[in-house]
């Protein structure tokens, strides 16, 4: 995989979590989602926006273990085609 | 017998954002009706809510949630510091048919974009129960909490249903009103062909030149509390609730009955569960939607339940001055009933002018004027509540000391 395609995904992840809610200044890679009050809601939006922007699947139990806005990153970039 | 009060109002209307803004333009006699509808052309959720709170949000939601807001704060109450046990404060909120505007922006998507376009909260935000779950998630109130659906009586079923739980000492508060917001396409095409909208687009309830209800948006919520309780902890009462009653008319799905008798019935309920008698009313909030089959069933209706009474005493409609809420048509008249009681004043049926055999009521016409009480005691006022369906509900709502 290209490092454009990782700088793309965390784009798109910053910008949707902008769009959920979250303050623009406070989304990093090290900030919890818990944090940026992003929930399992947001989170379900979140795999729909990246699924059909990447044609990444992601289960809402493979996010189970996400903590931070980097760990959300990782797993989408580890599942790109 | 518990008795209940009411301690905080708030209202969004077509007269603006505002419980205190409703009443004093009704009865100032501003109309909020623009081109035949009755929008919240003030209301920007932004104003009022975070993005995530917007987005988490049908509008019906928004408005119950900000109506909700300035009805706690009116009541003193404040987020995270409420006054009892949260377990025992429910919340019940009536509506019509709940998040519309989400429900046809959904089908739209579906069929233009597919299936995977709809959004994950499409149902929390259509769903006619949100709400009352958006008021009880904000508030942390952790009592018995749903909405109550019943068309355009919804809003006044809800206040009644939060009566009985007080009663049933289910809940020592409960947080209730109603809420609508449906000024789409579906909605317009589907009123319309039942020929229920007004072609003129004017709502002029009683009024021979009446010919159908102007439809509108809004909300209002209201903070019930058991009256003991609320002076223990030296709450302001703004009303007290004395009664509600409810009947079906068990005939057609749309139309009144022609006598009024199905209202009827639910006028006289009120009454007899607020320990009253027709002398005892000193003003009625009508439903008075400026159809021409309700206007005349409700007024044989009144006449039927009040007797003589009813010749005698106001009887005005708050949709001559914001058109239709439907589901939140009873709540908002409820808020306007109640500040109507507190300052002594009879608002107007506003653009009343011209009389139809047998509709022979004190209408209000032209102005808002004093409202007669005796000194003996305090004001007493019903507020009709008739949906399709034939679901009635009125309630019996007194004023306190001025």
């Amino acid at each position: 995989m290209s490092a454009t395609t990782e700088v793309e995904v965390q784009e798109c992840v910053f910008e949707s979590l902008a769009t959920f809610g979250s303050d623009p200044e406070s989304i990093t890679r090290e900030a919890t989602l818990e944090d940026l009050d992003i929930d399992s809601l947001d989170l379900a939006e979140l795999t729909q926006i990246v699924e059909d922007r990447f044609g990444v699947e992601i289960k809402g139990s493979d996010v189970a273990t996400v903590v931070t806005v980097g760990d959300a990153i990782d797993l989408i970039v580890s599942r790109l085609p | 017998m518990i008795d209940v009060v009411v301690t905080g109002v708030g209202a969004i209307s077509p007269l603006g954002v505002g419980a205190r803004t409703l009443h004093e333009r009704w009865c100032a006699g501003a109309i909020g009706i623009q081109g035949g509808e009755a929008p919240c052309a003030d209301f920007e959720p932004t104003d009022f809510l975070s993005i995530k709170e917007v987005r988490r949000a049908d509008r019906f939601t928004q408005l119950a949630i900000v109506a909700g807001d300035e009805a706690l704060a009116d009541a003193g109450w404040e987020r995270g510091e409420l006054p009892y046990d949260p377990n025992r404060i429910g919340c019940m909120i009536g509506t019509g048919v709940g998040g519309m505007i989400t429900l046809t922006r959904g089908q739209d998507m579906l069929r233009e974009q597919g299936a995977k376009a709809i959004p994950p909260l499409a149902i929390p935000l259509m769903m006619s129960n949100a709400g009352a779950a958006a008021l009880s998630l904000r508030y942390r109130l952790t009592g018995p909490s749903f909405s109550v659906v019943s068309a355009c009586a919804a809003g006044s079923h809800a206040i009644g249903t939060a009566l009985r739980a007080l009663q049933h000492d289910e809940a020592d508060a409960v947080v209730t009103g109603g809420s609508e917001a449906c000024l789409v396409d579906l909605a317009r095409a589907a009123f319309g062909a039942l020929q229920a909208l007004s072609l003129s687009g004017i709502s002029r309830p009683f009024d021979v030149r009446r010919d159908g209800f102007v439809m509108g948006e809004g909300a209002a919520v209201l903070v019930l509390e058991r009256a003991d309780r609320a002076a223990e902890r030296g709450a302001r009462v703004l009303a007290k609730v004395r009664g509600y009653g409810a009947s079906s008319d068990g005939h057609h799905l749309t139309a009144p009955l022609d006598d009024g008798s199905g209202a009827a019935r639910a006028i006289s309920n009120a009454l007899r569960d607020a320990g009253v008698t027709p002398d005892d009313v000193d003003y009625v909030n009508a439903h008075g939607t400026s159809t021409p089959l309700n206007d005349r069933a409700e007024t044989l209706a009144l006449k039927s339940a009040l007797g003589t009474r009813a010749g005698e005493i106001p009887v005005s409609s708050t949709k001559s001055a914001i058109g239709h809420l439907l589901g939140a048509a009873g709540a908002v008249e409820a808020v306007a009933t109640i500040l109507a009681l507190r300052d002594r004043v009879a608002p107007p049926t506003i653009g009343f002018e011209e009389r139809e055999e047998g509709l022979d009521l004190d209408y209000v016409p032209g102005a808002a004027r004093p409202l007669a009480v005796s000194e003996d005691h305090q004001p007493l006022a019903i507020s009709n509540s008739f949906g399709f369906g034939g679901h009635n509900a009125v309630l019996a709502l007194e004023g306190v000391a001025a």
